[in-house]
């Protein structure tokens, strides 16, 4: 049986997890989480394609990964917006003099980014499909994908709300993500990395987006992802600890 | 000990920003079922005020009791029986202003959060709009949901910040009654305000914050007696009509100005007083081409308070 208490605490964040879906379903959300990865999409398959040599898989197939972490990275950077407009308007104040659990309103936002983004990799998935994407992936290799980009699209949330908690303004909030956006494409989301020159190169094989890219590209498509599963999962379980309790400390702090 | 009818005990309160002596040293209590009024200027320490008792801010020292409960050991009980209607608007601008007070019933857990919703519509005059985006309300109906989301939930104290700063003067005059009515059914009203106006019209006690000291507290009437004397400005046709009034009013603490050519008198503030002056200028058959009454600011009565103070201080020395 569940206490009076944990109840009442699910059906805070309940409500606010709802508040939060609310903000997230504005146009320039959508377009920026949905539309932009399959306009990416349309351009490097029909634009860039013939220029791009990405070794035996087909152009397609190579670059679906990337382009879903990119809308996964174009989904979280949401919460920073939310999480900072909550902060600096009034409402916070509100709700921290209510009898509710203060972790529900974090929760909140971030449950509605886990489940946006969910949504939105889901379409992006059924667009690459419509395009020609094609994969025999076992069940056990589709369950491990998608156990990875949960993982991922939970750190990212939490990177997200630390910026979105630590900013004093919306602009400030959502810097973060040009960095973010600029690891992914210095990785082999799009192109190989042993095409880049040497620096580049050496840096692209060890940043974290990588070995996540390399993952879900090999269980896509070959099935035998080997180490680079366990490397993955250590540095993106470790980024998502990391910034959520930075994020909670941060919190404490201004509130 | 508390007394059962005081709804908020505050005494030897303090609170700092690094080295920034925000609040000094405050006392007051507020009686159950009261308008409280705690008035003071930009940076008097209304807002830290508010969010000590509203369990937002922890103080340096003293323990504030609402509704006997102890701020600071007891915040759970406290939100329990409060509600914050905070300076800068808090409202959702994405949801109606049913889905907002809706939101909030649920989040108290109110069997009837759609019931009491639609009721508080109502009452704030916001039926109309109710299922518009609140982005798209005027300044003044966004406080007024404002104020009606402190109020679902039944709370016993309700807490505003500066309500009607910003607002034009209609909107002000509807808040202040739906304030009133508030007060009327029981609710005990905390309000801060900048106006003195605003405290005079709402509140049955007022306590005048400056500089993080209360250095004034009463009755609107009785901090009225307070006031520096108000001043009144008479001019006349020419310079000669001026010397003949001044002869005439000899009795009276003028002072004048030829080239305009007027006088400022000090009164008692009283109308009988001014209608007195006037009346012995007419019988005279001296001509007043203008007339004009100078009411007491806020800042008179800051500054005669201060004034009052620093006295005191002059005196032990
Ligand atoms: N978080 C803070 N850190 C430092 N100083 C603050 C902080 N909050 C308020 N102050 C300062 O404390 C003083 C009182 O502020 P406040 O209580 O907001 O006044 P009021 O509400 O009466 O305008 C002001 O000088 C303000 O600048
Ligand atoms: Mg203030």
């Amino acid at each position: 049986m569940l206490t009076a208490r944990v109840k009442n605490k699910i059906s805070e964040t309940m409500v606010l997890t709802r508040r939060s879906m609310r903000h997230s379903l504005n146009i320039d959300t959508l377009l920026t989480a949905i539309a932009t990865p399959i306009m990416m999409m349309l351009m490097f398959v029909y634009v860039f394609g013939g220029a791009m040599d990405t070794g035996a898989i087909d152009h397609i197939n190579y670059m679906v990964p990337g382009i879903l972490l990119m809308g996964i990275v174009s989904g979280a950077i949401y919460t920073s917006v939310r999480v900072n407009n909550d902060m600096t308007s009034g409402i916070i104040d509100r709700f921290h003099s209510m009898p509710i659990a203060r972790s529900s309103i974090l929760t909140g936002h971030v449950m509605t980014s886990v489940v946006f983004n969910a949504f939105s990799t889901l379409l992006v998935l059924l667009v690459a499909l419509f395009m020609g994407f094609r994969t025999d992936a076992s069940i056990t290799a589709w369950l491990l994908v998608i156990g990875i980009l949960l993982l991922f699209t939970l750190a990212m949330t939490w990177v997200s709300a630390f910026f979105g908690l630590l900013a004093n303004s919306v602009e400030g909030a959502s810097a973060f993500s040009y960095p973010v956006i600029f690891l992914l494409f210095i990785s082999s989301a799009f192109v190989p990395t042993d095409t880049m020159p040497g620096v580049v190169r050496a840096f692209a094989e060890f940043q974290p987006m990588t070995p996540l890219i390399e993952t879900v590209r090999s269980l896509l498509m070959t099935e035998s992802a080997g180490d680079s599963v366990l490397i993955t999962i250590l540095w993106w379980f470790g980024i998502l600890i990391a910034f959520s309790i930075a994020a909670i400390q941060v919190y404490k702090r201004k509130t | 000990m508390i007394q059962t009818n005081t709804a908020i005990a505050v005494k030897g309160l303090k609170k700092s920003y690094k080295n920034l002596n925000v609040l000094k040293d405050i006392d007051f209590t507020v009686q159950k079922g009261s308008i409280f009024a705690l008035l003071g200027s930009n940076g008097a320490g209304k807002t830290t005020t508010v969010k000590i008792l509203t369990t937002l801010l922890l103080p340096d020292k003293g323990s504030p009791e609402i509704c006997g409960f102890d701020v600071i050991r007891q915040p759970d009980q406290v939100r329990e029986k409060i509600s914050l209607t905070g300076q800068s608007t808090a409202v959702d601008p994405v949801l109606t202003g049913r889905e907002n007070l809706r939101m909030i019933g649920k989040l108290r857990h109110l069997p009837d959060a759609n019931r009491q919703a639609d009721e508080l519509l109502e009452q704030v005059q916001l039926l109309d709009a109710a299922d518009q985006k609140v982005a798209t309300y005027s300044g003044g109906m966004q406080r007024r949901l404002d104020l009606a989301m402190g109020l679902i939930g039944g709370p016993s104290v309700i807490f505003l910040d500066e309500p009607t700063t910003g607002l034009d003067p209609q909107s002000r005059k509807a808040l202040w009654q739906i304030i009133k009515d508030l007060a009327d059914s029981g609710i005990t009203v905390f309000l801060t305000t900048q106006y003195l106006e605003e405290a005079d019209q709402l509140a049955d006690h007022i306590a005048i914050l400056n500089d993080g000291e209360i250095i004034a507290e009463g009755t609107a009437a009785e901090l009225k007696k307070l006031l520096p004397h108000g001043h009144i400005e008479l001019k006349f046709s020419d310079e000669k009509e001026l010397q003949l009034a001044r002869n005439l009013l000899i009795q009276y603490n003028i002072s004048l100005s030829k080239e305009n050519p007027t006088m400022t008198i000090t009164t008692d503030g009283s109308i009988q007083q001014m209608t007195a002056i006037l009346s012995q200028l007419d019988h005279a058959d001296i001509t007043v081409t203008e007339f004009s009454q100078k009411k007491p600011t806020l800042e008179d009565v800051f500054l005669a308070m201060i004034d009052e103070n620093h006295g005191e201080e002059n005196a032990l020395c």
